[in-house]
């Protein structure tokens, strides 16, 4: 048979119909979002697509945006906190700590070692319940939503853990500025044992269904790959630019909070492929863990805050009997907090990537500018050139792979 | 219920006798039981919804086990996280596509009421937009509630009348939203 | 990990290339390196600081503005780059003055591709221009708005919003 099998036989078509004598490729406009499944966020990318393949992108972002930094420049320094969970809310208390990092590195404020182990244990807690949505959604993405409903459970221990510390689950408004504000309950003290006991297992079987699954291997391998110069000149921070090959992580080049005393490896991919984001993911839970197990084991006793009466609420016994108590106490709420003027940017390992916080004050009441170095906002900029040449599954499939929290991007 | 004029200009009377009654009760339970969500999740709430489908808090038992992503197929349109003036229009068309009978719960309060956010990008409600029949407040609201305003929109949903999208007090409701009512094929 | 540098070292090493287009050095509470520069050599310099053999910024952390309504006129927006250099652990900030009358200065996507969306915003809440940028429009707002919501004399608030009353929120 030597027919031409691009030719349609038209011979049945009516004659009113449009007719073409041969298949021809149409470029399409195909447009992802703004609202689609799999609820990554709130962003859109208008596709041109020849067939399946992707020759261009443009996207449009600020679905989300809240003004968060206008919004800063109204509130006193505690009072922030509440925004800065709403960033990447998947991981909400390192963004709370590490706002209070930065008004104690303005206001020069020491915490106890305590305090800093402590914050460490919650923040890996954060980092592990982070990589978990991200993992889980990636299998969702490529067809395996059992994934999803096992690890889903696990967050459910970890929101548990976090309602012992601060009373919420999700946005946790966690920590005060100085410390905490009540140590560590027995509740807590269980949880975590039987978290680190029995988390560990339950992990390895979720990874035993993909790592070395064939179909998603297949759907993963040498799918929206970026290389590590293109990389580093997007200001690629996080998995996404360790899955690239370059081994940055602020906890080990710029330690905050003790992170210099625990012993943990930063994993590194080779391909910057949508797979390398996800076995760096899953090795960072590990090492997660590991510097949780470091960090309970080697808890140091203490105080559980600083003592800063300009900034940490004094005790209530205290506010009821004592003047200078009831004076702190008041200023406080009041949002009189004693933060001179000055400039400080302090950057914190985020679920993904630098998250930086530039603060200017001027001795008032609140931020006279406050700016949220978000990573989503800066690395979700390369998605156009990493979906390049690749079919419409691997771009959505490399879209989950890169965790773009819509909350970060668009503040 | 009242007279309706049909083609042909002859009149009928339209009221509800006992067999439709409990037709509607009928179809009442069996709508209730079975609503195909549409999660339009936008942020936080999106992610306490998501907890709520997991198993620990399972919506599936209530029906909900297929996430609808196509309008059209969608009987609850279930909105999620702060709604920006941006994405009002979106949301708009997304309720539009739908079809009827259809329903609106309000997860969280950057939904309800602009929530913590009182700014110039945020869309003080949704209800500025659409017509919402369940607000459920938090920030975020633990999936318990979520579950709660689920089943009071089930409780809706059963008591319906099968009238209730024919007449005239919901065309007015569409009409203040600015939204076309083309239930009558007209 | 410690810096290879001192903040000294590489503010020599810059007076010395650039001279007149250094103004001044300030003193922050972090102590990076902090530099007020002339907004027409900030793209030479940066380059420069790129290209170094020896300090290899090559790193793109933010760009953001400030807007000082108190200051003398011509310095009312303030531009600010965040650099860094991971092979030696150094981070320094760049920042120019401009005036709000005509915030005008050269885009650095052609350094840094990070900068494309980080000058978007900068323009978008602040108003500042870059040029030959390759897509300058707004990225966070509606692109109908019509003016630049960061600067200070706007409100938070959408004053149009019938739903709150002013009087009860304390506005």
């Amino acid at each position: 048979m030597s027919e031409d099998l691009t030719k349609i036989d038209n011979t049945n078509v009516p004659a009113n119909m449009e007719s073409h004598d041969t298949i021809e490729g149409e470029i399409a406009t195909l447009n992802l979002g703004p609202t689609h499944p799999a609820t990554h966020g709130i962003f859109q990318n208008v596709l041109k697509v020849d067939g399946e393949k992707v020759l261009s992108s443009e996207q449009t972002v600020g679905y989300i945006h809240r003004a968060f930094e206008k919004l800063a420049e109204r509130r006193p320094f505690h009072q922030i906190t509440p925004i800065t969970d709403r960033l990447n809310y998947c991981s909400s208390p390192i963004n709370n700590i590490g706002w209070h990092m930065t008004v104690e590195k303005l206001a020069g404020i020491e915490v106890p070692k305590r305090v800093q182990y402590m914050r460490v244990i919650i923040m890996e807690l954060a980092r592990i319940a982070d990589h978990l949505i991200c993992n889980s959604v990636i299998g969702v993405d490529t067809g395996a939503l059992t994934g999803f409903t096992w690890m889903f459970i696990e967050r459910e221990r970890i929101y548990d853990m976090y309602e012992e510390v601060c009373g919420a689950r999700l946005t946790t408004n966690i920590g005060r500025i100085g410390g905490f504000e009540r140590d560590f309950t027995t509740g807590f003290h269980e949880k975590i044992k039987d978290f680190l006991a029995t988390f560990p297992a339950r992990f390895e079987e979720f990874n035993s269904m993909f790592e070395r699954n064939r179909i998603f291997m297949d759907r993963t391998i040498g799918v929206g790959g970026i290389s590590a110069e293109r990389a580093l000149n997007y200001g690629f921070t996080g998995p996404n630019l360790r899955a690239a090959g370059v081994d940055y992580d602020v906890r080990v080049h710029a330690p905050y909070s003790s992170y210099e005393d625990f012993e943990f490896y930063v994993p590194v991919g080779t391909g910057g492929d949508t797979y390398d984001r996800f076995c760096v993911r899953q090795e960072e839970i590990r090492q997660s863990i590991r510097i949780i197990k470091q960090a309970y084991d080697n808890l140091p006793e203490g105080p559980y805050h600083a003592d800063v009466p300009g900034f940490y609420l004094p005790k209530k016994e205290d506010v009821y009997n004592k003047m200078e108590a009831l004076i702190y106490h008041f200023k406080i709420i009041m949002g009189e907090t004693p933060v001179p003027a000055g400039e400080v940017y302090h950057s914190v390992e985020g679920g993904n990537g630098e998250l930086g916080y530039y603060l200017i004050s001027d001795g008032g009441r609140t931020p006279y500018r406050l700016q949220f170095r978000r990573p989503c906002f800066i690395y979700y900029q390369a998605y156009p050139e990493m979906i390049t040449g690749q079919t419409l599954s691997d771009a959505v499939v490399t879209m989950s792979s890169m965790n773009v929290i819509a909350g970060e991007l668009d503040a | 219920m009242g007279k309706i004029t049909a083609e042909g200009n002859f009149e009928a009377i339209n009221y509800e006798g006992f067999q439709l009654t409990k037709l509607d009760t009928v179809i009442g339970v069996a709508r209730s039981n079975s609503l195909w969500p549409l999660p339009f999740a936008t942020s936080c709430c999106g992610i306490e919804y998501m907890a709520s489908m997991a198993p620990n808090y399972d919506i599936a038992r209530f029906g909900m086990e297929r996430m609808s992503f196509s309008p059209r197929q969608a009987d609850l349109l279930i909105v999620a996280g702060t709604i920006s003036k941006k994405l009002a229009p979106v949301l708009k068309q997304v309720y539009e596509q739908m079809a009827e009978p259809k329903w609106v719960l309000c997860v969280g309060a950057c939904a309800s009421s602009g929530g913590i956010f009182d700014t110039y990008s945020v869309l003080q409600g949704i209800d500025r937009v659409i017509p919402v029949d369940v607000y459920v407040p938090g920030c975020p609201p633990r999936p318990e509630q979520i579950i709660d305003g689920i089943m009071n929109i089930q409780a809706l949903v059963k008591h319906e009348s099968l009238r209730r999208r024919y007449s005239p007090e919901y065309k007015e409701l569409l009409d203040n939203y600015n939204i076309e009512n083309d239930i009558d094929g007209k | 990990m410690e810096s290879k540098f001192t903040n000294d070292q590489v503010f020599d090493a810059l007076k010395q290339q650039f001279g007149d287009a250094i103004l001044s050095l300030e003193n922050t509470t972090d102590n990076y390196l902090t530099v007020f520069v002339q907004p027409n050599e900030a793209h030479e310099m940066i380059q420069w600081l790129y290209n170094h053999a020896e300090f290899k910024v090559q790193f793109l952390t933010n760009i953001t503005g400030i807007h000082y309504p108190d200051n003398e006129e011509g310095k009312e927006l303030v531009l600010v780059y965040h650099l860094h250099s991971l092979q030696n652990n150094f981070r320094l900030r760049l920042k120019c003055y401009l005036s709000i009358d005509n915030p005008v200065i050269a885009t650095i996507t052609d350094i840094f591709s990070a900068a494309n969306w980080l000058e978007r915003e900068t323009y978008d809440l602040f108003g500042i221009i870059f040029e030959n940028h390759p897509n300058l429009k707004r990225i966070l707002n509606e692109d109908s708005m019509d003016y630049h919501p960061m600067r200070k004399e706007y409100h938070l608030e959408d004053q149009t919003r019938q739903d709150k009353d002013n009087r009860f929120f304390g506005r």
